[in-house]
């Protein structure tokens, strides 16, 4: 049977609060345990759930709050041991759950792959082969048109330049290894060699940097709304959204936990997250609320502040500037229609250079407002990054990342003193690996590029 | 027409190819007959006077692994040689021989007239006898027939050879030989599919006449070198190369005369090798390159023959002629041959098993550069395999299908009956994705258990590498055991190789794996009663500098062996598999890979038609065992 263990997620993407990663095969447990300290998955009952955080082995940085389920082999759908991770549905969320199990060692499951094992070890019956091969291909195809449309012409272009650079200095080395008497070309040095290697990997590094950047752009900026409760905060995702998502009621703590949207502002797409009130609160639900309001203040990009125009500005009000202080902010002071006893100059003081827009979310004022707001920060800011070469896709970020360790397992050899037959394996194997994210993997090209350039025979 | 006898094999041919072929097959036990157009002839080498080289001289050892005569004839009659890539890793060495043609042939077709169960006769083979596609046997143009159940093919660049020179052409084997023409015209009445391809080759001149004084000498390595292991006498007085260039004038020549060259002329030819294309090619292809090198090769000891490599080209005499007049050391030179390209029909080699038996005919094989290939190394090396696979089958026992990680010679057949080639098919390492561990100093360690469980090798030799592979481990556990400390003679050794010096004891093996440590450094240290051979200290060294490359290589090969142990059911039906896509389907249709490890190799055969194909596989095997 087939040993190496995938993983894949297994929930539908950017729906749903709540996502699921899957990884089956011999090495659940082993990968499951380095990022997922709180206990040893590997001796605990098959089919039980535990909670407790995952962390980078790497910085060993708390990455988020977790639910893992443990299925132990045979009584799991592919037979094999699989874990199941749930976490925030939000593709940020899950595209680093994602990354951090590649990275401790799974592949990244082809379509349909879970069930084709499920198959090939005999849990699923024989008459569903068809049903299982139908499967396989209309997966296969569906992923291949969304890696098409994914791809962004210059990530393709900048591969493909990255990959001519790679083939030429192999295509030398192979030359002096093939033709040793061909005297027309210098001898490939240890030296030339990690100069080019070392040029590539710059450019995969800054590759990869983008790659974060092109996630915000595609997923939405993060956006949370925040404020004192009753302040109108669901009102306004209800409104921005244009569909009541939130539930907006006259009782203080309405909210209690974080509610998420997809809007499109003037062209900016954010991920809207409506927050539980921030206050000091008994109830114990409510304060889980208020807990994960901070967290999600933490994790946001832009900050929608939302003050009360009907109610003197207050401690807690200034608490609250004072905590998203590293993000971009937006002040809105809501209610409008009624009677103003906010006072302006207080606000102003506390706000600095923060803009300040008034809404009275009732009669819909003030909106436009706030969206013009909302999408010249983001075009005039940091985040006008139309030259940026995005990667986005998981799985171009994990062959990335691959490849850059082929390159330092390469000019590792160097120093080592291998010898350049030894150091052009993992050079071609970069190249191989580059040559996934844009689906080329042919080895007679390497053979095509020798005797392009240079001239050999008899 | 008369029954001029019966055997279990029949070889055609008595080239390269042919003649591993016979012996191969003779070796295995199955009574062999070998049929050639001339005698005289055996083993020709039509071009370069030469053997070995990069990858190709990996093969010449590992035809000798499989006991082939290859390697040991070579050791017996060559003029030069030497060891290529010394200054890179051991995974790229290889040996290459300057061979005295005459002697080549004359040792080879002694070989074949001494091998047990091997008869050796002239005649040109007209056709194939064949009923119901089963190979019955061969009729010569002499009407003589000669009944075999299994027929090898190894008539190289004959099948309806054509030599192009200049606007001249005609209708002829290599070197003026006779084609063949009926038996290439059966072939393709037979529904088998027939390219053409072309090969070309430079003229020869008089050694009187060059003056080597306008040249580079180009010596043979001072060490005595072999490719056998077998081999203990060499040859000490060797003979030089010489080196010269192409230069502006040459190249003015060849542009004024492209139109006259048969390859140039505009005239539809067959598909002519990249890495070996003529030099009227390389000025057109490369016209910023001021010049070219060439090589003076002598053909031998007993003849004045001087192969010009590097001028191989189908241009008119008389622009040949002027075109040496150019070349430094060459002006006076006298042609005794001029060069020439030829053309000639190849069998599409995806028609083939990797056993290299036709599928549709029963015990016919083909081998050598009928299916596509070049070079003599790439010949001699599918003659062994069809060679050991028709006597197989004639005695019914196992065929012997090699892979990727065992051998260039699984890397070629593989190469040549999955993906096919649309040009004369030449090896090179880069083919190899596992070159690291197809080495050319450990050709014997990957096949000669395979080769005497196939019979094809002596009990004795087999007990003396026994021995070699016992040493060699040995060796290693011992060095893993040995502690070296930090004195005075062991910083000196390790100051001399400019190394950094030791801060505390290590192992033998550590200090061994260091780039500048070899093991002849390690000797005085590591002493030991009786000294090793030289060729188990070199794997010793090897196995113990490069331990992290080779496991790597290792364990990609793990899962290539996964997938290519998997089976592929004999009379699968593509057009049953649903999901598979169009391309694919046609692909695998074609080829009909034995294992899914093979189908994932054909090209347009991607990974989701693979999981589809073991889902649909799995399926056979289960309802099957619920029938049961
Ligand atoms: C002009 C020329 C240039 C070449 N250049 C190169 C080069 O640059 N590099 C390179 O690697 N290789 C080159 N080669 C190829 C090299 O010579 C061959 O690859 C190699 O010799 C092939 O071996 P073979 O055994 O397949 O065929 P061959 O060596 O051609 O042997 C064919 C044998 O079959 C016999 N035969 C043919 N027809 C019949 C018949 N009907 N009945 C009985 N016997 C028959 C012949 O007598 C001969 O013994 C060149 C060949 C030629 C002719
Ligand atoms: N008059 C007036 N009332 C408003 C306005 N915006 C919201 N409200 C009302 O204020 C109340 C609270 O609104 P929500 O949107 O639920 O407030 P919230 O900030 O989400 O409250 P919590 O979730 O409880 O923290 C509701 O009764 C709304 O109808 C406004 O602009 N003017
Ligand atoms: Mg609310």
């Amino acid at each position: 049977m087939e040993q190496d263990t995938i993983t894949a997620i297994s929930t539908p993407i950017g729906e749903g609060a709540i996502a699921i990663v899957r990884i089956s095969g011999e090495e659940s447990f082993a990968i499951a345990n380095r990022i997922f300290p709180t206990k040893d998955l590997a001796k605990v009952d098959s089919h039980t759930i535990h909670y407790g955080s995952l962390v980078d082995p790497k910085t060993d940085e708390k990455v988020e709050e977790v639910m893992v389920s443990v299925m132990k082999a045979p009584r799991t759908f592919t037979r094999e041991d699989i874990i199941e991770i749930n976490c925030h549905g939000g593709m940020v969320s899950v595209n680093r759950v994602l990354q951090l199990i590649l990275r401790e060692g799974a592949r990244l499951a082809e379509p349909g792959e879970f069930t084709k094992r499920a198959f090939l070890n005999g849990r699923i019956d024989l008459s569903q082969a068809e049903a299982v091969m139908d499967l396989i291909r209309s997966k296969t195809d569906k992923a291949m048109s969304q890696a098409l449309n994914q791809m962004d012409g210059r990530l393709s272009n900048l591969i493909r330049s990255l990959r001519q650079q790679l083939i030429e200095t192999v295509a030398h080395v192979e030359v002096n290894i093939d033709y040793p008497e061909y005297d027309d070309v210098e001898e490939m040095t240890h030296q030339m060699l990690v100069e080019r290697g070392t040029a590539v990997k710059e450019e995969i590094q800054r590759l990869l940097l983008t790659a974060k950047q092109g996630k915000i752009l595609r997923e939405g900026i993060a956006t949370a709304i925040i404020g004192k409760p009753n302040v109108g905060k669901s009102s306004l995702l209800n409104i921005l959204a244009q569909e009541n998502k939130a539930i907006v009621t006259d009782i203080p703590g309405t909210t209690r936990d974080v509610v998420e949207e997809y809007v499109n502002v003037r062209g900016v797409p954010l991920r809207l997250i409506d927050t539980a009130g921030i206050r000091e609160t008994e109830d114990i639900v409510e304060r889980i609320g208020v807990e994960r309001s901070r967290k999600a203040l933490q994790d946001a990009d832009l900050i929608l502040l939302v003050l009360n125009g009907n109610e003197p500005f207050t401690k807690e009000d200034a608490a609250l500037f004072e905590a998203a202080k590293e993000h971009d902010i937006i002040a809105v002071i809501n209610k409008t229609d009624l009677e103003q006893r906010i006072d302006l100059a207080e606000v102003r003081a506390v706000a600095g250079d923060v803009p300040i827009i008034s809404t009275s979310l009732v009669e819909e004022k003030g909106i436009d407002q706030l969206e013009t707001a909302i999408a010249e920060t983001f075009f005039e800011g940091e985040l006008d990054s139309g030259d940026l070469t995005y990667v986005s896709n998981v799985r171009h970020i994990q062959l990335l990342e691959q490849s850059e360790q082929a390159l330092d397992e390469a000019l590792q050899a160097v120093e080592d003193g291998m010898p350049l037959d030894l150091v052009q394996i993992d050079i071609t194997r970069t190249w191989e690996l580059l040559g996934e994210i844009i689906g080329d993997n042919v080895h007679e090209s390497l053979i095509d590029q020798l005797f392009s350039q240079f001239c050999l025979g008899k | 027409m008369y029954d001029a006898g019966h055997y279990d094999v029949i070889v055609i041919g008595a080239g390269h190819a042919g003649v591993e072929a016979g012996l191969a097959s003779a070796r295995r036990g199955a009574k062999t007959l070998m049929l050639t157009l001339n005698l005289d002839l055996i083993a020709f080498m039509p071009c370069n006077p030469s053997l070995g080289g990069p990858a190709k001289g990996v093969v010449v050892r590992e035809i000798d692994a499989l006991g082939g005569a290859m390697a040991k004839v070579i050791d017996k009659t060559h003029i030069q040689m030497r060891l290529l890539n010394t200054s890179k890793g051991p995974a790229v060495r290889a040996l290459r021989a300057q061979a005295d043609k005459v002697l080549y042939q004359q040792e080879m077709k002694h070989v074949i007239e001494n091998q047990e169960n091997l008869t050796l006769r002239q005649g040109m083979v007209d056709r194939l006898l064949i009923e119901d596609n089963q190979v019955k046997g061969v009729v010569t143009e002499t009407k003589a027939c000669y009944y075999a159940d299994q027929v090898i093919v190894t008539t190289g660049t004959f099948m309806r050879g054509k030599v192009l020179i200049g606007d001249i052409e005609y209708e002829s084997g290599p070197n003026n030989q006779r084609p063949t023409i009926k038996l290439s015209k059966q072939l393709e009445e037979l529904g088998i599919e027939l390219v053409r391809f072309k090969t070309g080759t430079p003229p020869r001149v008089n050694s009187h006449t060059i003056d080597y004084s306008q040249t580079e000498i180009q010596p043979g390595d001072e060490e005595p070198r072999a490719f056998s292991y077998e081999t203990t006498e060499f040859i000490t007085d060797q003979i030089p190369c010489w080196l010269t260039y192409t230069g502006e004038v040459t190249h003015e020549i060849i542009m004024d005369n492209l139109s006259k060259s048969a390859m140039y002329s505009g005239a539809e030819r067959g598909t002519g090798p990249r890495y070996c294309p003529s030099v009227e090619d390389k000025i057109v292809r490369f016209s910023d390159k001021p010049r070219h090198q060439i090589f003076l090769e002598p053909e031998g000891r007993n003849t004045e023959e001087v192969y010009v490599q590097g001028l191989s080209t189908s241009l008119p005499e008389d622009v040949q002629k002027k075109l040496l007049e150019t070349i430094p050391g060459l002006e006076k030179a006298e042609m005794m041959r001029a060069g020439y390209a030829i053309e000639y029909d190849a069998v599409v080699p995806t028609q083939l098993w990797p056993t290299l038996e036709l599928k549709t005919i029963n015990g016919l094989f083909t081998a050598g550069q009928i299916n596509g290939t070049s070079g003599y190394e790439e010949a001699a090396a599918q003659g062994v395999m069809a060679g050991i696979n028709a006597a197989g089958k004639a005695l019914n026992k196992e065929s012997l299908i090699l892979d990727r990680s065992q051998a260039y010679i699984g890397v070629l057949i593989d190469d040549l009956v999955t993906k096919g080639t649309d040009e004369p098919y030449r090896l090179l390492t880069s083919r190899a994705e596992y070159r690291l561990l197809l080495r050319h100093d450990n050709a014997d360690l990957r096949l000669i258990d395979v080769a005497y469980e196939y019979g094809l090798i002596s009990d004795e030799r087999y007990e003396r590498f026994t021995h070699k592979k016992q040493q060699i481990q040995d060796e290693i556990k011992r060095l893993e055991k040995i502690i070296i400390k930090p004195d005075e003679d062991i910083q000196k050794v390790i100051e001399e190789q400019n190394g950094t010096l030791l801060k505390e004891a290590v192992r033998a093996t550590d200090l061994l794996r260091r780039p500048e440590m070899k093991y002849e450094h390690l000797k005085p240290f590591v002493s030991r009663e009786t000294e090793l051979p030289p060729e188990v200290e070199e794997q010793v060294e090897i196995h113990v500098k490069y331990e992290g490359y080779i496991k790597k290589s290792n364990q990609q090969v793990e899962k290539m062996r996964k997938m290519d142990n998997k089976y592929i059911p004999e009379h699968i039906d593509y057009d049953q598999i649903s999901g598979i896509a169009s391309e694919a389907r046609e692909k695998l249709k074609q080829v009909r890979p034995l294992s899914v490890g093979q189908a994932s190799r054909i090209s347009g055969v991607n990974p989701s038609d693979i999981s589809i194909l073991l889902v649909y596989i799995e399926q056979g095997v289960r309802s099957k065992v619920s029938n049961e």
